[in-house]
């Protein structure tokens, strides 16, 4: 999100779910919709089925939303940026880009046009790098450009890289080039993959901003914040999630407190991760359930499910919605929120929430785009953020007359190829993502075990690599990286790119995060889950 | 605009149908095949109503209201034929209440209620369906389709998964999945939709089977727990129990439109599981064991204020979660920066 | 023009086929060779001559001797008899083998004037008849609105079953501002015993055609659809010829005579289902998709084919169109009653002399149409009952055979015209078997789509069964008619409101049969 908050001002989905009707064209690119967000891939199908909508399909498994596109081309993982590039030289070379727009509401469009206009990304020249034709990356070029609106639909396949940031700047760049942000139907929309994860976010759950993105370090912020709750606050941005985990290995980081994650599962290269793990002095986990990362707690908090309690999620769209509790969670079962106010008090402090609205209120006073969703207003439907004040209806789509910024700022990105490149000895390129069935770390999908049945380990190759390794469909097969190995049966198919492997990253059984790079992009501190360089092997 | 039903006068707009309005107004006329999410299909005919000036009976489901149209839905000729369609299908089904899931939030046990239709007139032999089974999550019963299209409109035009179709002539007219293969070895991915629109007890959710009647079960509202999109579910619970039975979507939600995927609307397991921690625990000599919550919260009290006095604040970190509340989000935060006195909170937002 | 001293005219249509009148078309042009008479004799393949059952035919002009059931033995006698020494076959004329004459009607008939007269493979053939004489007429002479008011004047009367005003119907399209409308031939011609429009498109295919390009000129369409059942081979082979000699000649294709429209023909083959003969469902088929009919409104003249505005006409209706405008609607109005101006092609089904099609005016009695054109009934035996206008149509006892029929006539007395089949019964005949016959036939035919067309007929058809065994009772009687009843008032499309008729008209006018089987 670093990528879109720095070129647009805010970090989020611009544009609204109910949108997409109205798009003329979507490019879907690093984004298994069907599997990783089925509803919204419902949308965009029936947008498609409906006539007015076409698709564009770029990645490097030929996913099933293929299927619906107008064209479909993948590219070898890792090459966005220069794909993107190539999009916009096409654009500009022959006046396709959005005149008068750039003119009102953008700025940087020169220094834009001297990094893309620069020969490398000539068609011809990135077909090579990404082995998309030339004539597709022109055909889709024309296609997104003249457009009358076109959306950008993205999720993991663009962040998870050490360009991630580059790669989302890219995207941005392409959608203000083509003045595509600020009316419905367009925009720049990354599709969150957790149920809240957008809401923590904005909660400030982050290490360099407080509720509502106000600036760690900002001291009218820090002002605000310390007056609020009475106390001082630190001004130093704090650590990122794998920033922890090197702190923890490092012996830097003493104590974690982890609520309702798995970074055992979820983190890259997971020996390191466990080593790290190992080295806290204390670690508290507050779960449903012993998790892969619980095993190495100290103390473990039973917390309550999401059936169990109330309060709000915002989703990929920045809707606010009310979740009701249904059922009762077990006896001596408490929510997270009582569970931080114990232990708060228990150190000493003040802490006197009677009720989960309570919490929402002091949300709507400290956090500006929430300042209007209050308990009350949230209703049946919820209302989208910003929503600043107790009588604005909520915004479904974002820069509608200016940027959050002011003026939307084009950057010139510099196509880098990722951290890890496939060599003689780990000749493929692994890269990693979901299936439709499990979700996560499979804490929670995976107690279903009609899910199970429908969905277990697997690794994902070609059938032209098959074929050379002699491997048949099923078989259990060897996948190792610098990192790790593990085990899984094949899943042979021509849907993916020879020389490209794909592993979801579920299951503990086969872990796919022990084998992934924990390089990371500089900004955005995302680990490079996409790419890296692996090996296959037959076992027998 | 203004329209008259049965001699007495309702607003309505121009965008309605004579349907839409009866049943706004609690004027219950029987339809099998007219769904919101699915539109007016006028296939079951049971909705035929008269109007003046109109040749014949019309179906009022894709009937568009017109000012001052002066409709019928309860003469004797009207209910008579209303009754032969509802009594042709009940004839031509094994529509036999008493176990059938859909008992009591059937839609054509409130038409033949309404009807006061209390055996079929005829019994015809009908073919030999087995139940297809093979699926995780749905039973389909085909003896009890009234092949009114609802799952064929939202397999293909909500969820656009293309996968069940009508397939096969007049009475042996039949729902299949692809080329006629069994629902579990189709393309169908199990996201529930069929299960969702279906009137009668054709399509079923298997895990809910004998689990709860309807009218025992309490729905409440709530949001999906998996991806970031939202949807909006209706949860069916059995409060004694203290249990989920099923969950739907919620029909009118701009995130998912009633719509689900298969975890969903199937992966709620995780809530009851026999997995689930009861109790705090705390590590001793390497082993887990239950503690109670006064103990593990003075622990992790007096551990975080010593390791802080210690190491100094930024050596306690903590994660946040993608999986909680805004509310819960915002006071770990607030008691990492305020109580800890660090910023060093983050959550696994990139993986 | 070279002019012969005798014509053979060969009917090939697809029962003759079956008979090998391709094999006797080639032997009889060998032996007229082999007596050197091919300057003088000339053999003309035709459509149907306007029988059914008589196997290969052959009629000899002049003098009109129609030799029926000719086989490859007879061929060399006939040659050498009637062609060389002038004597006829007298064994062989159908005179001989029927008790009365045959009265080909040749002087009111507008839709098969050239059937059987003219090589339908041959479009100069057409050219010589005067035909295309219409459409140069309506292309240079008349504007749109003046061929729909000639059309309109002029009372035709869709010939496809329903009788709707062919001219009405037009007008609610033609005015439409649509950049693409369609026009649709309905020749999937499904009713049980009807093949009156294969022998029209047999016989002329070129006026089929005619009337297509000026009805599809006068609604604003710029192209045209035939949509003809697969199993009329014959008829898909002449018309495509006559659609590829068409535009040889810029009939077809752009600014057709010199004028601003331009046209052309596809010919879409169906699969066989009765429904698709339904205007919607013959669009949904015509589309690619499952042959069920659409709800109504909106009609297709509206939002039709590919959601644009067409006209979906019957074969027999257009083919009256060339006659209308090359003749005017008064002369039309000539022919038939004041009501239902025109003629109507007949199918003569079952136990008549001369089972076969024929046109007569609108107006003629059953009677007449079975003496004069069917032959009378077989072996002199007793009419019973005629099955009047197809499988949907209505078990007429003799108390109607001197009913005037036309639309609204029979309507009086609770029938249909329909298609104009007649399937004409003797004493012999249990009515209960043939209604049980045709409520089988709407069991298989029903689509699916609606609940009471595919469950009713199911009951139906489980009801007669029944009654067939003899395990039936009085009350299933009562009950048929109810579920027809319902079906007629809530069934989606025609189809399933077809039972009624022939339910009620059989239980109704031939009671004993059913109750003879109850005990």
């Amino acid at each position: 999100m670093a990528g879109l908050a720095a070129s647009l001002g805010s970090g989020a989905m611009t544009n609204d779910i109910a949108g997409i009707k109205e798009a003329d064209v979507i490019m879907i690119i690093g984004s298994d919709t069907t599997a990783a967000h089925p509803v919204i891939a419902a949308r965009i199908k029936q947008a498609v089925r409906e006539g007015k909508t076409k698709i564009i399909v770029i990645d490097p498994k030929q996913i099933d939303i293929a299927k619906f596109s107008e064209i479909y081309v993948a590219q070898r993982p890792g090459t966005d940026v220069a794909v993107i590039n190539c999009l916009m030289q096409v654009i500009i070379k022959n006046g396709w880009e959005a005149k008068d727009y750039i003119k009102e509401r953008l700025e940087g469009f020169e220094e834009l046009k001297a990094e893309v206009l620069k020969p490398k990304y000539s068609p011809e020249n990135i077909e090579k790098i990404s082995g998309i034709p030339a004539a597709s990356l022109i055909q889709i070029a024309e296609m997104f450009a003249k457009a009358e609106t076109a959306a950008v639909f993205y999720a993991m396949g663009i962040t998870q890289h050490t360009t991630g940031t580059d790669n989302v700047w890219s995207v941005a760049n392409l959608q203000m080039l083509c003045g595509n942000l600020g009316k419905p139907g367009g925009g720049v929309n990354p599709l969150r993959g957790q149920s809240n994860v957008q809401g923590a976010c904005d909660m400030g759950g982050l290490p360099n901003v407080y509720p509502g993105y106000q600036k760690v370090g900002d001291p009218a912020v820090q002002e605000k914040f310390e007056k609020a709750w009475g106390k001082k606050l630190s001004p130093k941005v704090g650590i990122t999630i794998t920033e922890m985990i090197d702190g923890a290995y490092d012996g830097k980081v003493k104590a974690i407190y982890v609520m309702g994650e798995n970074p055992y599962l979820s983190d890259p290269d997971q020996n390191h991760v466990i080593t790290a793990l190992e080295k806290t002095e204390f670690l508290v986990v507050q779960d449903m359930f012993i998790t892969e990362t619980a095993e190495f707690a100290d103390v473990i908090l039973p917390a309550a499910a999401y059936a169990e309690k109330e309060g709000h999620f915002t989703n990929t769209e920045r809707r606010v919605q009310r979740l009701q509790q249904a059922v009762n969670p077990p006896l001596d079962v408490k929510t997270d929120w009582e569970i931080i106010q114990l232990i708060a008090n228990a150190m000493g402090s003040d802490w006197n929430y009677q009720s989960v609205a309570d919490i929402t209120s002091e949300i709507n006073l400290l956090t500006p785009q929430y300042g209007g969703i209050t308990w009350d207003r949230v209703g049946r439907l919820g209302l989208q953020w910003p929503c600043p004040t107790e009588t604005h209806p909520g915004t479904p789509y974002l820069h509608k007359d200016r940027f959050a910024r002011g003026l939307g700022l084009l950057k010139g990105i510099e196509f880098k190829e990722p951290n890890e490149l496939p060599d003689e000895e780990f000749p493929f390129i692994l890269t990693t993502g979901r299936v439709l069935q499990q979700f996560h770390t499979g804490t929670m999908s995976r107690k279903t075990q009609g899910l199970n049945n429908l969905a277990g380990p697997m690794i994902m190759i070609s059938a032209a690599d098959a074929d050379k390794l002699g491997i048949e469909n099923s078989e259990k097969v060897r996948l190792s990286t610098r990192r790790g190995e593990i085990e899984a049966p094949a899943f042979v198919t021509r849907r993916i790119s020879q020389g490209v492997i794909y592993v979801p990253f579920h299951y503990k059984e086969a872990p796919a995060n022990r084998l992934t790079n924990p390089a990371i992009d500089p900004v955005a501190k995302i680990p490079e889950y996409k790419v890296c360089a692996a090996k296959l092997e037959k076992i027998s | 605009m203004k329209i008259m039903i049965n001699g007495k006068s309702y607003q309505a707009s121009p965008s309605e149908t004579v349907l839409q309005v009866a049943l706004r107004n609690g004027i219950y006329i029987p339809h099998l095949c007219y769904h919101q999410r699915t539109g007016p299909a006028a296939k079951c005919r049971a909705c035929v109503v008269q109007v003046e000036g109109m040749n014949g009976l019309q179906t009022s489901c894709n009937l568009s209201v017109r000012d001052n149209m002066k409709v019928i839905t309860d003469s004797p000729a009207v209910k008579a034929a209303q009754k032969m369609v509802v009594d042709l299908a009940l004839s031509t089904g094994k529509h036999d209440c008493l176990a059938c899931e859909q008992n009591g939030d059937c839609e054509l046990q409130d038409a033949a209620y309404y009807l006061g239709i209390e055996h079929p007139s005829y019994q015809v032999e009908i073919p030999d369906y087995p139940l297809d089974d093979s699926s995780e999550f749905i039973y389909v019963e085909r003896d009890k389709c009234i092949s009114c299209g609802r799952c064929v409109v939202g397999c293909n035009q909500n969820v656009v998964n293309e996968v069940i179709n009508f397939a096969y002539r007049g009475f042996e007219t039949k729902i299949v999945f692809d080329q006629d293969l069994p629902m579990g070895t189709s393309s169908c991915v199990q996201c529930g939709e069929c299960v969702q629109l279906c009137p009668v007890g054709a399509l079923i959710d298997k895990r809910a089977r004998g689990k709860g009647r309807p009218w025992n079960l309490e729905k409440i509202e709530t949001v999906c727990p998996y991806c970031g999109v939202g949807c909006k579910l209706e949860l069916h619970v059995d409060t004694l129990k203290n249990e989920i039975i099923r969950i739907k979507g919620v029909e009118d939600s701009p995130t998912n439109e009633g719509m689900l995927c298969v975890k969903g609307r199937y992966g709620f397991d995780f809530v009851h599981s026999p997995e689930r921690l009861t109790k705090p625990m705390i590590k001793e000599n390497g082993q887990l064991r239950e503690a109670e919550w006064d103990e593990a919260i003075n622990l992790v009290a007096s551990r975080f204020n010593e390791i802080i006095e210690k190491h100094g604040s930024d050596s306690v970190a903590g994660l946040a979660s993608a999986k909680v509340t805004n509310e819960e989000n915002f006071v770990f935060q607030k008691f990492m920066r305020r109580e800890v006195g660090t910023n060093n909170v983050d959550h696994c937002a990139r993986l | 023009m070279k002019f012969y001293r005798n014509v053979v005219l060969i009917g090939i249509d697809d029962d003759s086929l079956q008979s090998g009148a391709r094999e006797i078309e080639t032997l009889l042009k060998r032996e007229i060779a082999r007596h050197n008479l091919s300057d003088e004799i000339n053999v003309v393949e035709a459509g149907a001559l306007g029988f059914f059952g008589t196997g290969v035919t052959l009629m000899i002009h002049p003098g009109q001797i129609t030799y029926i059931n000719v086989t490859k033995e007879d061929i060399p006698e006939i040659v050498e008899e009637h062609l060389l020494k002038g004597r006829t076959v007298s064994r062989l004329i159908m005179d001989s083998v029927y008790s009365r004459g045959y009265d080909f009607n040749y002087k009111h008939r507008i839709v098969l004037e050239n059937s059987g007269l003219i090589n339908p493979d041959l479009i100069d053939e057409y050219l010589g008849t005067g035909g295309y004489e219409a459409l140069e007429k309506a292309l240079l002479n008349m504007s749109r609105e003046e061929i729909i008011e000639e059309v309109k004047k002029s009372g035709l009367r869709g010939r496809g079953g329903a009788g709707f005003p062919t001219g009405l119907k037009w007008s609610f399209t033609a005015p439409l501002d649509a950049k693409q409308k369609y026009f649709v031939i309905n020749a999937d011609e499904g009713e049980p015993g009807t093949f009156k429009d294969r022998l029209i498109m047999e016989g002329d295919p070129h006026k089929l055609l005619e009337g297509l390009i000026i009805s599809s000129y006068a609604v604003g369409a710029s192209k045209g659809y035939i949509y003809i059942r697969g199993e009329y081979k014959l008829c898909i082979e002449r018309l495509q010829r006559a659609i590829d000699q068409a535009r040889e000649y810029g009939i077809l294709g752009k600014k057709i005579f010199g004028s601003d429209f331009d046209f052309d023909v596809e010919i879409k083959v169906g699969a066989g289902a009765y429904v698709c003969g339904e205007e919607t469902a013959l669009i949904e088929s015509m589309e690619g998709k499952r042959g069920q009919p659409r709800s109504k409104p909106p009609f297709p003249g509206v939002v039709g084919a590919w959601q644009k505005p067409t006209v979906v006409n019957n074969v027999e209706t257009i083919a009256n169109i060339p006659g209308i405008i090359s003749q005017g609607a008064d002369w039309f109005r000539g022919f038939g009653t004041s009501d239902c101006p025109g003629t109507k092609a007949y199918t003569i089904m079952g136990d008549v002399s001369t089972p076969g099609l024929c046109e007569v005016d609108m107006g003629t009695s059953l009677r007449t149409i079975i003496d004069n054109y069917g032959g009378g009934m077989k072996n002199n035996r007793k009419f019973k009952a005629a099955l009047v206008g197809g499988a949907a149509g209505v078990f007429l006892s003799d108390k109607l055979l001197d009913v005037k029929m036309d639309y609204n006539n029979l309507h009086e007395y609770s029938a249909v015209l329909g298609s104009g089949a007649i399937l004409v019964m003797n004493d012999d005949v249990d009515i209960l078997e043939m209604l049980w016959s045709v409520i089988r036939f709407f069991r298989h035919e029903s689509c699916g789509k609606c609940g009471p067309c595919a469950n009713g007929n199911e009951i139906l058809y489980k009801l007669i069964n029944n009654l067939r065994k003899g395990e039936g009772k009085k009350t299933d009687l009562d009950q048929m008619l109810q579920i027809s009843e319902a079906m007629f008032n809530t069934s989606f499309c025609a189809l399933g409101q077809s039972l009624l008729l022939p339910v009620k008209s059989a239980v109704t006018n031939f009671k004993e049969d059913f109750l003879k089987r109850i005990n």
